[in-house]
């Protein structure tokens, strides 16, 4: 018992209390800026280097829903054009607007008017998710079980993930969609009640990031449903996918929510 | 007469130089070889070679620290026996290339495709209609599980069969998590992308797996390492372990509802990871470990905060073992549940943690060392159980060796920042061999060049690929409540052994 209690005292407290504030280290590698500097003319470097084919030339942009968040690019521009900052905010309820350029930088790439009204009247107090791999590597699973963790602790705010999609308002998918797992998908995703949402995590479930071309994959699903939200990454943070969900479920004052949540 | 070639870990030979056998004697050769317990099959592989297949047996010896690689041309139609029938260890491999090339073996025991691959010769069979054994009898039923679990997890299918409460048989069918990386190591031209590819085989293991190719694709290049690169590698696959091994041990408890043991380690091993993004950018380690080059060099501050990370981890770590290991309430879950045997170990070829936990002295790190390792008299540790227990315990006792090691390869820091330009050009027409050891086990990738001196052909195999069968088979005569601390106990990766 007295064990107990000295790994107790030593445990203290663990939890993150504002994710919404919360700084990353400056080295992590979250929402690109590109910056206003001349491009040396005929340069395709960055558009080599990327393994995914995220970025596009004249002008620059780089696409989240397929960037790996890897080094190359950032690194072979001598130029230093594109910053990978430490803003975890890379989350989008639009697809296009995960695509940054040299204009649209602000710190959040989500578009209010486009998120469904239902998520927030029926869904945005308690929010159950079933996550689904289909052919995820493991990474994005390894951090979406770390948002549970008593560091991160996402249920505080009424996001839980559950086994049942009977019991679930929306889904999480996570790997590029693999042709023997797309059956199972669609199975679990009609068995979710309406009104349900669809989350995309990670690079390659979002656009089938490094295993893109693969015959192999089979990306129809994504294509018929309505997606609700992107989180980008590979694999994304914990405080992407928290900061993400939340912004989906709340409208407004979700700060002093989390605050309330601890008073 | 010469009938098979010896090569080292991270070593090319010329493709032409691999001795080709009759059929016969191949089989003969590989059986022999594994009598002796030092030896074991690393990877067996069909090749397409104009209208035929070349079947290619690599066999890792412990004892002299070779990999004795020898091959055989068959035609799709012959007839052959299968060496499963002798020795369970090619059991999977022949399952693999009897899907890839449509090849009968008789005489095998279980001839079912292994994972559905896209581009398998049978296209009429799917994943949905596997013929799993079934039973006639009005005493025992059957529960399936999957393909999609309760949890955050990668998908399989489960089916037991069982007498009440006791199960009988576990038969694991996988296959849902196939995204082709075998084809797209081949398709995949720039060394960014397939970098990329090696980091998402399997995420859980990113140092393991990009080493393996990264080492692979230098020794290919024939570029000589400086001591930093490896020095590199090698601190990451030793942070890798702690964190999952860190990972496991908080997951155990979760199933065994003990609730302590879960948020302590979980939170044990946050430190850990976000020291991977402190030095990198990215907690799994994406981004470290590349082709003759270090973008983020170990320097002082790195080396001093991952020493006051450590000193933090081992106390609080140790106290929550001493803890867990001496919980009545655990150790009725752990101990003497889920048995594998020595024997089995050796008939089906297990390797990693789960051979050691029976008593195998089965490591890549001191049989066939890479990297930094060469450095390091490693010392694999061994449990002799093989039950939860010990599968628990070699996480904590591996996870403290690393603490070690890291901390005698930090005395002694060598020059990291390298950054070497080499030419995107292979030796043409040559085969080459890597192996590591991850925390789960033994990971292998070989690569055979065209004469234009690119990627002709790429085999991996995840050390998952050997030890699904070890779950299936520990979980016979236990509980099927027990099911849950078993498969957590081994942790096998789904996407590792689908690819």
């Amino acid at each position: 018992m007295i064990d107990v209690l000295k790994i107790l005292k030593n445990q203290g407290y663990q939890t993150i209390n504002d994710v919404i504030g919360a700084k990353l280290h400056e080295k992590f590698r979250g929402l690109p800026v590109i910056k206003n500097i001349e491009c040396k003319e005929e340069c395709t470097k960055c558009m080599d280097a990327c393994g995914t084919g995220a970025i596009n030339l004249k002008p620059l942009t780089i696409d989240l829903g397929k960037c790996t968040f890897c080094p190359e690019c950032e690194y072979i521009c001598k130029i230093k054009k594109i910053d990978f900052t430490n803003n975890f905010n890379t989350y989008s309820n639009d697809r296009d607007a995960l695509i940054i350029n040299e204009k649209n930088q602000t710190d959040s790439l989500i578009i209010e008017e486009k998120i469904r009204k239902e998520i927030r009247s029926v869904l945005g107090r308690s929010l159950k998710l079933r996550q689904v791999s289909a052919g995820g590597c493991g990474g994005c699973e390894l951090e979406l079980n770390a948002t549970g963790n008593v560091n991160f602790d996402i249920s505080r705010f009424g996001i839980d993930f559950v086994a049942s999609p009977r019991h679930a308002d929306g889904l999480l998918i996570t790997g590029p969609i693999t042709k023997n797992m797309s059956k199972a998908l669609e199975i679990t995703f009609n068995a979710i009640p309406e009104p349900k949402i669809i989350i995309l995590c990670g690079a390659c479930s979002i656009s089938g990031g490094i295993f893109d071309g693969s015959n192999a994959i089979d990306r129809k699903f994504t294509k018929n449903v309505r997606v609700d939200l992107y989180l980008p990454g590979c694999p994304p943070h914990p405080l992407t996918i928290i900061n993400g969900i939340l912004k989906l479920m709340h409208k407004q004052n979700f700060k002093n929510y989390i605050n309330n949540a601890h008073s | 007469m010469i009938n098979y070639i010896n090569i080292v870990n991270n070593g090319i030979i010329p493709f032409g130089e691999i001795p080709v056998l009759q059929y016969d004697d191949f089989v003969s050769l590989n059986l022999d070889f594994l009598k002796n317990e030092s030896n074991h099959c690393v990877i067996y592989y069909g090749l397409p070679v104009k209208d035929n297949i070349q079947l290619i047996s690599c066999i890792a010896d412990d004892f002299d620290h070779n990999i004795k690689v020898f091959s055989s041309i068959i035609k799709r139609d012959d007839s052959l026996i299968s060496l499963s029938s002798e020795n369970l260890a090619f059991e999977k491999f022949e399952r693999e290339i009897s899907e890839n090339f449509g090849i009968v073996f008789y005489k095998h025991p279980r001839p079912e495709p292994i994972r559905y691959s896209i581009d398998m010769f049978d296209k009429s069979k799917s994943i949905e209609n596997y013929r799993f054994y079934d039973i006639n009898s009005e005493q025992l039923h059957e529960v399936g599980v999957g393909p999609v679990h309760a949890g955050i997890i990668e998908p399989g299918y489960f089916r037991f069969i069982c007498n009440g409460e006791k199960i009988l048989h576990l038969e694991i069918q996988l296959g849902y998590q196939h995204r082709g990386v075998e084809k797209l190591f081949i398709d995949k031209k720039n060394i960014n992308q397939l970098t990329i590819l090696s980091e998402s085989i399997a995420g859980d293991s990113v140092a393991g797996h990009s080493t393996s190719f990264i080492n692979l694709h230098e020794v290919l290049s024939g570029y000589t390492r400086p001591e930093g690169l490896n020095f590199v590698r090698t601190i990451a696959q030793e942070i890798e372990r702690i964190a999952l091994n860190t990972g496991n041990l908080s997951n155990l408890s979760v199933d065994i509802a003990y609730q302590l043991g879960n948020a302590v380690l979980s939170r044990l091993r946050t430190p850990i990871i976000n020291f991977f993004q402190e030095w990198c950018g990215n907690r799994t380690g994406r981004g470290l470990i590349r082709e003759a080059d270090n973008y983020f060099p170990f320097n002082e501050v790195l080396k001093n905060k991952l020493l006051l990370i450590l000193t933090d981890y081992e106390k609080d770590f140790k106290d929550i073992c001493e803890n867990l290991f001496h919980l009545p309430s655990a150790l009725s879950r752990f101990e003497k549940t889920g048995i594998i045997t020595v024997e089995q170990s050796l008939s089906s070829g297990f390797v990693g943690t789960t051979a050691r936990v029976t008593g195998l002295k089965r490591d890549i790190r001191s049989s066939h060392p890479y990297n930094y390792y060469k450095n390091i008299e490693h010392q694999p540790v061994i449990k002799r159980h093989g039950d939860v227990y010990s599968r628990a315990r070699i996480r904590r006792d591996e996870t403290l060796q690393s603490i070690e090691y890291i901390r005698n390869m930090l005395e002694n820091v060598p020059d990291t920042n390298i950054h070497d330009k080499i030419a995107n050009k292979l030796y043409p027409n040559m085969f080459g061999i890597s192996l590591t050891e991850d925390w789960r086990g033994e990971i292998c990738h070989t690569a055979i060049t065209d004469e234009m001196g690119k990627i002709k052909h790429y085999k991996l195999k995840d050390p998952s690929f050997h030890n699904w069968l070890a779950l299936a088979l520990c979980v016979r005569n236990n509980e099927i409540s027990d099911f849950p601390v078993c498969n957590k106990s081994f942790d096998l990766s789904y996407c590792g052994h689908d690819l």
